[in-house]
């Protein structure tokens, strides 16, 4: 018990003292500073000769193999580039053909027409030229008739007045007449 | 090739297990034992400086905790960067991507902000970020030591960052170098003046540099335990435990942040000396 | 602990230094409110700039953590 005491009273007492500041006592200055140097020594060794060179190392690769992933992909982006344009042309070519079959072929029907409408055409005309003939035959008979009719009716209507006329002078008649 | 992987995988994990128990016995059996002080321990106790073994006086090759948790952020980095790494895999394993991760936002940052030709010393900033970051995160680990809260590592570094970065600019850039002092674009009457300013913000840089990341760090940490005292009262101990849990979050942050902001800073300082005049 | 008048200023002096935490407080709100207006009204240009932020974040800062230093200073090394 009283060593307890006598300990505690040690203890009050160096707290109360206290080691004051260490950090100015000088006597252990000179430690500190070998221990320092040679510290920072060995950390210089092993930062500059093992540890820096090989991060910066690892770094490096990395950074290599990032670029030529990249290459890689961009060298694969060209790629697909090239293979949508091939794509696009053989789509483009396919199209053109396409239009190009279907201009020959329209071109074809229009030959075909063409020839059907020429074919149709002279034989309206051919219809077109026997009907006009047969219409200037009817009106050739026609006009036939009314000589015959008048020459008959002037005689009538000469007679009927009391005169004779001969015939000779009825035909120069009425074809002057019909003629005007 | 996917069983070769599972197979690279099993073996890394089987190597991140073992690593992981050997680096756990080994800061448990050099740590000092508990209880020795109680719960009455002081704020500033974890900056103390002790001998790994035996108790006696800390000459400059002793090994110290100092030596502990430095050369356990030195297995953290060979775990993340060469173990991590060592499948070389196009497709990258979770550690190979964080170790990528980490490679590639200081190789950008160095690249942005010092330009191509500071690339070249990239090697340099890397080892100051992976020291300061492995130290922060690791000194997160209770009952750890931060090597980052010592103004002598943290002074240290910033002269190292100093003196490369003046020398440099004086061999690259000759005596034009001076000209990141005369700022050109200001009028006459005013050039001296701007000039001993710049000149005192030039040698005010390292203090600035140094004393942003000590006290930083330290401010964390200490906070972190003066909470951790006020957890022996216990009223307060559910309020303690809650700002404990806050405050590391917090600092976990803080960790990460001055490790960029002590990274990015060297870059510019770097970007000056290659390019003092604009 | 008793009647001590240097131990007295010290320990007003580390609380005074407490102010330097606002100090620090308004410059860092203050980075980051003006680069967050910037980045609202030119959101494409934000990212470019979160480097500049963080650093200036971190001047502003370190001035905080310079009283958290001279309160530290003041505890346990005067």
């Amino acid at each position: 018990m009283s060593v307890d005491t006598k300990s505690v009273a040690d203890a009050a007492e160096a707290y109360e003292k206290g080691p004051g500041m260490p950090q100015l006592d000088i006597s252990t200055f000179p430690n500190q500073i070998f221990w320092l140097l040679v510290t920072l020594g060995v950390m210089y060794f092993v930062l500059a000769r093992i540890a820096l060179p090989r991060i910066s190392s690892v770094l490096a690769e990395r950074q290599g193999t990032i670029t030529s992933d990249i290459a890689a992909a961009e060298e694969l982006k060209l790629k697909a580039a090239a293979a949508e344009s091939a794509y696009n042309q053989a789509l483009a070519d396919a199209r053109a053909e396409a239009q190009a079959i279907v201009a020959r072929t329209r071109d074809e029907i229009q030959v075909d027409l063409d020839a059907a409408i020429a074919v149709a055409d002279a034989e309206i005309a051919a219809k077109a030229a026997e009907s006009e003939k047969a219409i200037a035959e009817i009106r050739d008979g026609a006009v036939d008739a009314v000589k015959v009719v008048a020459k008959d009716t002037a005689k009538a209507v000469v007679a009927s007045m009391g005169f004779e006329a001969d015939a000779k002078t009825l035909t120069a008649a009425v074809s002057a007449r019909l003629k005007g | 090739m996917t069983e070769a992987n599972s197979k690279s995988g099993s073996f890394g994990r089987i190597a991140f297990w073992v690593i992981l128990v050997v680096v756990g016995l080994a800061i448990v059996l050099t740590g000092k034992p508990l209880g020795e002080e109680g719960l009455a321990f002081h704020p500033m106790a974890q900056f103390e400086i002790t001998p790994l073994f035996g108790d006696g006086d800390i000459s400059w090759y002793t090994p110290t905790n100092v030596t502990k948790w430095m050369g356990l952020s030195v297995l953290a980095l060979v775990g993340l960067l060469v173990i991590g790494t060592r499948g070389r895999a196009i497709v990258p394993s979770r550690m190979q991507s964080v170790g990528e991760l980490m490679y590639g936002f200081i190789y950008k940052m160095v690249e942005d902000i010092a330009g191509k030709d500071g690339v070249k010393y990239f090697p340099y900033i890397m080892t100051l970020f992976s020291f300061i970051l492995f130290s922060n995160v690791l000194g997160l680990l209770p009952m750890s030591y931060t090597p980052t809260t010592h103004i002598a590592v943290t002074a240290v570094l910033a002269m190292l960052v100093f003196t490369f970065v003046t020398v440099l600019g004086f061999v690259k850039n000759g005596a034009s170098f001076l000209g990141l002092f005369w700022v050109s674009s200001a009028p006459m009457v005013l050039r001296p003046v701007l000039a001993i300013i710049e000149l005192i913000s030039y040698f005010v840089r390292p203090v600035s540099h140094s004393i942003r990341l000590a006290g930083n760090i330290m401010a964390g940490h200490a906070v972190v335990k003066v909470f951790a005292a006020f957890a022996a009262v216990t009223i307060m101990s559910p309020l303690s435990i809650a700002a404990i849990t806050a405050v590391y979050g917090l600092e976990l942050l803080v960790a990460f942040i001055q490790a960029y902001v002590f990274t990015i800073l060297t870059c510019v300082y770097l970007k000056d000396a290659l390019h003092p005049n604009h | 602990m008793e009647g001590d008048i240097a131990e007295l200023g010290k320990y007003i002096g580390v609380g005074l230094t407490a102010i330097g935490m606002g100090g620090a407080a308004i410059g860092v709100g203050n980075v980051a409110g003006s680069y967050l207006s910037g980045a609202l009204r030119n959101p494409s240009a934000a990212a470019s700039q979160t480097a500049t932020l963080f650093i200036g974040m971190a001047f502003a800062e370190a001035l905080g953590i310079f009283s958290f230093l001279v309160a530290l200073l003041l505890m346990f090394a005067v």
